[in-house]
C-alpha cells in the first residue's frame, strides 16, 4: 500500500566522471542519466566535460560529441537536428526540451540531462512512448465526414477556418508537454495528456470534420479530459511555442456549451 | 509481455458520463463562494459586539440565516467535489479509492446536515 522508498530502479547513483576537455577555456560540465533496465544495475549519472569552443551550441551537439569522442555507449534518439521531428525530446536542466534547439548557453552551471520524466526508460535517454502514441491514435487523428468530397476537388475550407487548425497542426508529438504534466504522471493510462488533447482539439475545430459531437463524447470522462487542472506546465514546456493548455480549456468550454 | 494492444488499454472501459456536470458544479460553487465568502467576512467583521446574544441575533436574522445556509452548502458541495478529484488523482488502488470516496461522501453529507441543523437551531430556536 503506502510506499516510502522509491522503487529500486528509480534510485539514481553517482556514476563515472569521464573528464574530457582538459586545458579547454570554454569547458562545460554535463551530467547525463544512464540506465539499462536489463543490466540489473541501478540508474547512474555520468559526468562529461566538453570544450564548447570545439562543439556546436546545442545540447544535441554536445550529446553527439560525447557519443563520438568520449563514450559511444551513450544512447539517445535524434534525427532532424532542427526541431521538427521531435525525436530528441528530453529533460534538460529540469525542463523538457528538444535537445537540438536547446542552447547550452541557456543553462547556468552544470548541465543536467535526463530522459522525459515519468516515462519507462528503454536505455539512457530513450523512453518508451508506446502508451503516448496509443493515446494519440485513440483520438482518431484523421478527418471523418459522411458527406463525400466533391468529385472534382478537395474539401474546401475558408481561410479563417484553416487558421484555426494552423497552430494545433504544428505539434510534432515530441511528448515534452505530456511528460511535464503531473496529472499525466499520476494517471498516464487514463488521462490523455496535453499532446493528445491538443490533437483532439485540432480535429474538433476542423470545419471539414463532421464528427465534432462524437469527438466531444469521447472526451466526456473524468479521466480522459478532466484530469487537467490547468497548471499549464504543458504550455511552458512546448518547444514549438504551442498552447495545449488553451486547447484543453477550449474543449472544456465546448463541453459546457453543449450542456446549456 | 501483455497481449492486450496499447490502443485497447488506452480505450479501456470507455467514457464515464457526467464529467462535465462535475466540472461545472465545481466551478459554480467556486464562483458562488466568492460573494458569499466576502459577505461572511464583512458581515462578521462589522458586527458591533460578539456577545452570545449578539451572535444569536445575527444568525437569527432571515438574510444572515439564509446566506449562512447557502455558504455552508456551497462549501460542503465544493469540498466534496474537490476531495473526489484529489483522491482520483493520487489514489490508485481501486479498493482504497472507493473506500475513501464513500467515506468522504458520508462525511460531507453529515457535515452539511450538521452545519445546516446548527444554523437553523440557533436561528429558529426560542431564546
Amino acid at each position: 500500500m503506502a510506499q516510502f522508498r522509491l522503487p529500486a530502479n528509480s534510485r539514481v547513483r553517482r556514476g563515472r566522471d569521464f573528464g574530457g576537455a582538459e586545458g579547454a577555456t570554454a569547458a562545460r560540465k554535463f551530467e547525463v542519466y544512464r540506465y539499462e533496465p536489463g543490466s540489473g544495475e541501478n540508474p547512474r549519472v555520468d559526468t562529461y566535460s566538453v570544450d564548447m569552443d570545439e562543439c556546436g551550441p546545442m545540447v544535441l551537439d554536445v550529446l553527439i560529441k560525447i557519443k563520438d569522442e568520449i563514450d559511444p555507449s551513450l544512447t539517445f534518439r535524434r534525427s532532424c537536428r532542427e526541431g521538427i521531428c521531435g525525436s530528441c525530446s528530453m529533460n534538460v536542466d529540469g525542463t523538457n526540451a528538444l535537445a537540438c534547439i536547446k542552447p547550452v548557453e541557456e543553462v547556468r552551471g552544470v548541465v543536467r540531462i535526463y530522459p522525459l520524466p515519468s516515462m519507462p526508460v528503454v536505455k539512457d535517454l530513450v523512453t518508451d512512448l508506446t502508451n503516448f502514441y496509443a493515446q494519440y491514435a485513440s483520438i482518431k487523428p484523421w478527418l471523418e465526414a459522411r458527406t463525400p468530397p466533391p468529385p472534382d476537388r478537395e474539401r474546401l475550407q475558408s481561410k479563417e477556418d484553416q487558421e484555426k487548425i494552423d497552430e494545433p497542426s504544428a505539434c510534432i508529438l515530441c511528448a515534452c508537454c505530456s511528460t511535464s504534466c503531473p496529472s499525466y504522471w499520476w494517471n498516464p493510462e487514463r488521462y490523455l495528456g496535453p499532446a493528445a488533447l491538443l490533437q483532439a482539439w485540432r480535429w474538433i475545430v476542423d470545419s471539414r470534420d463532421e464528427t465534432t459531437g462524437e469527438r466531444l463524447d469521447a472526451l466526456e470522462d473524468p479521466f480522459r479530459l478532466y484530469r487537467c487542472h490547468t497548471i499549464l506546465n504543458c504550455t511552458a514546456a512546448c518547444p514549438k511555442d504551442l498552447n495545449p493548455g488553451r486547447a484543453i480549456a477550449e474543449i472544456k468550454k465546448l463541453m459546457a456549451e453543449r450542456q446549456h | 509481455m501483455s497481449l492486450i494492444t496499447p490502443l485497447n488499454r488506452v480505450l479501456g472501459l470507455g467514457t464515464a458520463a457526467g464529467a462535465t456536470q462535475h466540472w461545472w458544479a465545481q466551478r459554480l460553487t467556486a464562483v458562488a463562494l466568492v460573494p458569499l465568502g466576502l459577505w461572511f467576512a464583512v458581515s462578521l467583521a462589522t458586527l458591533d459586539e460578539y456577545s452570545h446574544a449578539a451572535m444569536t441575533a445575527w444568525i437569527g436574522s432571515p438574510i444572515t440565516g439564509a446566506l449562512l445556509v447557502a455558504t455552508t452548502l456551497s462549501i460542503v458541495y465544493h469540498s466534496w467535489l474537490g476531495v473526489q478529484v484529489v483522491v482520483e488523482d493520487y489514489v490508485h488502488s481501486t479498493g482504497l479509492k472507493v473506500s475513501v470516496l464513500v467515506l468522504s461522501t458520508f462525511a460531507h453529507t453529515l457535515g452539511a446536515i450538521a452545519g445546516v441543523f446548527a444554523i437553523l437551531k440557533v436561528a429558529l430556536g426560542t431564546p
